[in-house]
Formats: structure tokens, sequence, C-alpha cells
């Protein structure tokens, strides 16, 4: 297959369109977590109730469409080879626990955009998730509700009038909600500014998690910053809470960016270009090396540093450079170097197509 | 005064807190305050949810050595949901409801561990569903309406009464309704 053409299927659409704040925002996420009233939750729940739950939801809602999402499809875990799930979980549909834990009935409904897809049977019945462009958290929580009572319309929740959306985990209880940013911060992170903010954006109900790649720690310097209290605020409290600290977050990180530009041009230059080189030439690259590369790179290109390549190339390599994806792109398994040497391969050629 | 949660210490904070339209008056002792969730002291790590699991149930644990006399008072306090069976041992040791009846079985030990994670929150406060949600608003009105009843009959304003009688007439009709269809 051509690169090109392994793109167009491994980038979701809705990650190719530009969202406000997008040199610094990469996408806006709410996840919603239901249940069914009647059905005990998925951990303890018999093979019949799982069952039941999958089909409630594969013959209500696959093959829908609602609204702009069009054609909901159905993907049951059972069906999967081991790199089809890992690709899924690298573009975010599914999370790693509707693997590790995989129940009888679990699966997978994903609109054609890939905009939204719902767990089936993972820690509760339904996780509900959209992804938007850039920062746009509060029309990413209207999408969310309207899907929402689309859902509800055909199904009973579990709701409790004190207690809200019963879940699983006593973290999720009330809104059931985890709305989330992935963040592109470069400037706090060289300056180190961002530590010393993290305990204060604690205090206010948030966490900040950098976005781990094959090994361990923050890579590529990509944050989500999420909320950690889902009970006795609204939906939209919560979510205006984390849009000013989001904000305040892109603000510090433009400003970082000019200071760095005009205190230390040279450096900010050198680093970049050198990333530059290593992408362009290498023949062996890690997961960690790429993605410090590419964090560079994507630098260089929001400062002006690098022309003519466009800006969505950190969200594309971020992806297609993930284990899953390379070895469904050579349509093998693949021992870790081996692995090194496609990614590079892939990153060039990527980088090719950009002249 | 007496610690109202362990009843055995002196209780020395002193406060009262609104929980789910009532009004309370707590007196606990320092260790209860803490360990119960009352308050959370600054420098706390609250922030990754394992500490934040393993803080929350480590209070019971203590209580739960393994000595005959803590034995006895456990089995005889375990609360056991009556849909799926779990007990309120095992949720403390998995983090995890076996299903929505449990909130109800586990009711009673819950708002300690909703504060703690939810920085002091026991009630919920945002979207309600909108089929469950229409029957919840009549509730909730009906539910005023009966007070307004009550204070009126007391006052001996019974034309007033009659008027707010048939308002809850016709709501639980239309509740009524609503539950069939
Ligand atoms: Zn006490
Ligand atoms: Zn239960």
């Amino acid at each position: 297959m051509r690169l090109e053409d392994f793109m167009n299927k491994s980038i979701s659409s809705w990650m190719r369109e530009e969202g406000p704040h997008s040199d610094i925002v990469l996408s806006s996420r709410i996840r919603l977590a239901r249940n069914f009233s009647d059905e005990t939750f998925p951990m303890l729940a018999s093979e019949e109730q799982l069952e039941r739950i999958r089909e409630t939801i594969e013959t209500n809602y696959g093959n829908q469409t609602f609204q702009s999402y069009k054609n909901f499809s159905y993907v049951s875990m059972s069906d999967l080879t081991a790199v089809g799930k890992s690709v899924l979980i690298e573009k975010h549909l599914i999370s790693p626990h509707l693997i590790k834990k995989q129940k009888r009935g679990s699966g997978v409904l994903i609109s054609e955009n890939e905009q939204v897809s719902m767990m089936v049977n993972e820690e509760d019945h339904l996780r509900i998730q959209l992804y938007f462009p850039g920062f746009q958290l509060h029309e990413a929580l209207k999408e969310a509700n309207a899907v929402d009572d689309w859902i509800e319309s055909k199904i009973d929740y579990a709701f409790d009038e004190t207690k809200g959306y019963l879940t699983a985990c006593p973290t999720n209880v009330g809104t059931g909600m985890r709305a989330s940013v992935m963040m592109h911060l470069p400037a706090l992170t060289i300056t180190k500014q961002l530590n010393r903010m993290v305990p204060a954006i604690n205090q206010l109900g948030l966490v900040v998690r950098g976005i781990y790649g094959e090994g361990s720690g923050a890579v590529g310097n990509v944050f989500q910053i999420s909320n950690q209290i889902t009970l006795g605020k609204s939906e939209t409290d919560i979510v205006e809470d984390l849009n000013s600290v989001v904000h305040q977050l892109v603000e510090r990180e433009r400003h970082t960016r000019s200071e760095l530009m005009n205190n230390s041009k040279i450096q900010v230059e050198d680093r970049v270009f050198r990333s530059y080189g290593v992408l362009e030439h290498s023949r062996l690259i890690g997961s960690q090396e790429a993605s410090t590369c590419i964090s560079n790179v994507r630098l260089g290109i929001d400062l002006g540093i690098i022309k003519d390549v466009s800006q969505n190339i950190l969200n594309e390599l971020m992806v297609l450079t993930q284990p899953g994806c390379l070895q469904q792109y050579a349509k093998s398994a693949l021992k870790p170097h081996e692995r090194d040497q496609l990614r590079a391969d892939i990153i060039r050629e990527r980088l090719q197509l950009e002249n | 005064m007496q610690c109202q949660e362990c009843e055995e210490r002196q209780a020395t904070l002193h406060f009262s807190q609104t929980i789910n339209g009532e009004k309370k008056e707590i007196h606990v002792c320092e260790k209860c305050a803490k360990d119960k969730g009352y308050v959370t002291y600054p420098g706390e790590d609250m922030h990754t949810l394992h500490n934040l699991l393993a803080g929350l149930f480590n209070f019971d644990q203590e209580s739960m050595k393994p000595t005959a006399q803590h034995e006895k008072l456990t089995l005889k306090k375990d609360l056991e949901c009556p849909e799926c069976s779990m007990t309120f041992t095992q949720f403390k040791k998995v983090g995890k409801f076996g299903c929505a009846t449990c909130y109800e079985t586990f009711s009673s030990h819950l708002d300690p561990i909703f504060r703690r994670v939810h920085s002091g929150n026991t009630k919920h406060n945002g979207k309600i569903p909108k089929r469950k949600g229409s029957n919840l608003h009549t509730k909730k009105q009906i539910e005023t309406y009966k007070e307004q009843l009550q204070e009126l009959i007391k006052r001996e304003e019974f034309e007033e009464a009659a008027v707010i009688r048939d308002k809850i007439r016709a709501l639980q009709a239309d509740k009524e309704a609503g539950e069939e269809s």
C-alpha cells in the first residue's frame, strides 16, 4: 500500500481538520460513562447479560446515522487481531482496558469519521466519546449531550436523583464525564515551567498527564489535561473550569515561545534543525527519539523556522509511528529493530510528501 | 462531646454541612475528620488515581485486623448487595461497584468516599436524563407542593390548600401516565 493511502485510512478524518488554537491544542475530548439501569456492571455481569447489552447497542445503533455522525459501525473485539486492537488504541478509539479485561460482548461502535466512538462492556456498559480538533470543549460538550440523548432515547440509564449517573468506579459517579484536551507544550516543558504549574492546576480539581509512548515518561511534550471531579459540579461548570486553565496554558506557552525566540533564537533554531535532520536522514529510529524530534519540528513549524511543512505532521506521525500502526502497514508482526527501521522509512517518506 | 463517627475519641471539630438539602451538625475527632473525608489537608497527595483509591480504602483496613474480635465485627457488619451479591468488604478491595443497586446497599458508607474523591461533594448537580428526568422534575415539584400544603393546613388556609392539592393530583396523574407509556 502507498503511504498516502495508508495515511488516509489510519488518520481519522476529524484529525485532519484545523481547530481553534491548533498550534497548541491538538484535540478536545468529552467522554461519558453510562450504564443500563437493570443490568449488572460488566465486571460481574454474566455472559448472557454482556451479550444482551452488546445486542441492544448493535441492533439499535449499528449502521445508523445521527446528525453529522454517519454510518456507525460496530466492531467486536473478538473479531480483531492483536495488531488491529493496537491500532484502535493508538487512534484513541478504544482504551487499553477494553483489551486487558476483554469481556464477552465487548466492542466499539464508531462513526464513519471516527469522531464518535462508544465502547461497549468496558468498565461501564457504555463509554461514549467525542473528539474535536483543536480547542473546542464547549462544542464537544454540546455534541456529546446530543449523542447521549440519542442513546438514551432507547435505553434506560442507571441514574439516581442524588448520585447522578451510576458508574462502576466511584471516581466517575455524578456526571460520568471526563473532559480533556491534548496540548503540545514544548516551550513550557523546555523552560521547566509546566512542572511548577502542576500543583496549582491540581488544586482546581484538574489532572495533568504526560502521554506515554512505548517506554515510560511523557514523550513528545504532549500532555493531557482533564477533570478529576465528576460529582457535585455541573458538566458546564467542569468544562468552564477546564477551559479557563487551558486558555491560560495556551497564553503562557505562546508567551514563552516568543520569549525563547527573543532570548535564545539560535539555540531554538539549532534544536529544531537538528531534529529535522534526524527525521530526514535517519535509517533507524525508536519511538521515544521520534516523538522528541517530531515535537521539535512541529515547534519549528509553529515558530516559522521551518516553512512548507504542514502543522498536521505532529498529529499524523504520532499515530503512524506507533507500533500497532507500523505493523499494520507492514502487514506482519515486527521485531523492535524492524519497527525502528520502518518508522524511519515512514517518517522520511512522509516528509517527502511535503515537497 | 464524643466523636459521632468512632464514638471513642473527643470531638474536636464542629461544623455544619448541607448534605442532600439537609443541614447537619457534624462533630468529629481529628482522625475521623481526615479518614472519613470531611476535611482534606494541604500537601496530601490527592492527585493520582492510585493514591486516591489507596487512600480511600485503607482507613478501614485497620479495623479489619485479623483479631477474632474484629473479624466477628466485620462479618456481622458486612453488607451484601441483593442484586449482584457484592459485599462491602469486596467493594473496598476492588474499588468498583458491581451494579447500580450497590449504591443503595452501601449508601450509609459511601459519602466519606465520595467526599474524598470529589473534593467534598456528595450530591449530583448536573445533567438529568431526558426520559427519566421528566418524571424526576415532576417528583421534585410534587414534593415542594406537599410541603406547601402542610404549611397551609397548619395555618388553616383551606382554600389555598385545595388549590395546591389539585395541582398535586394533576401532577400525579401526569406522572402515572408517563410511567405507563
Ligand atoms: Zn472519631
Ligand atoms: Zn450490586
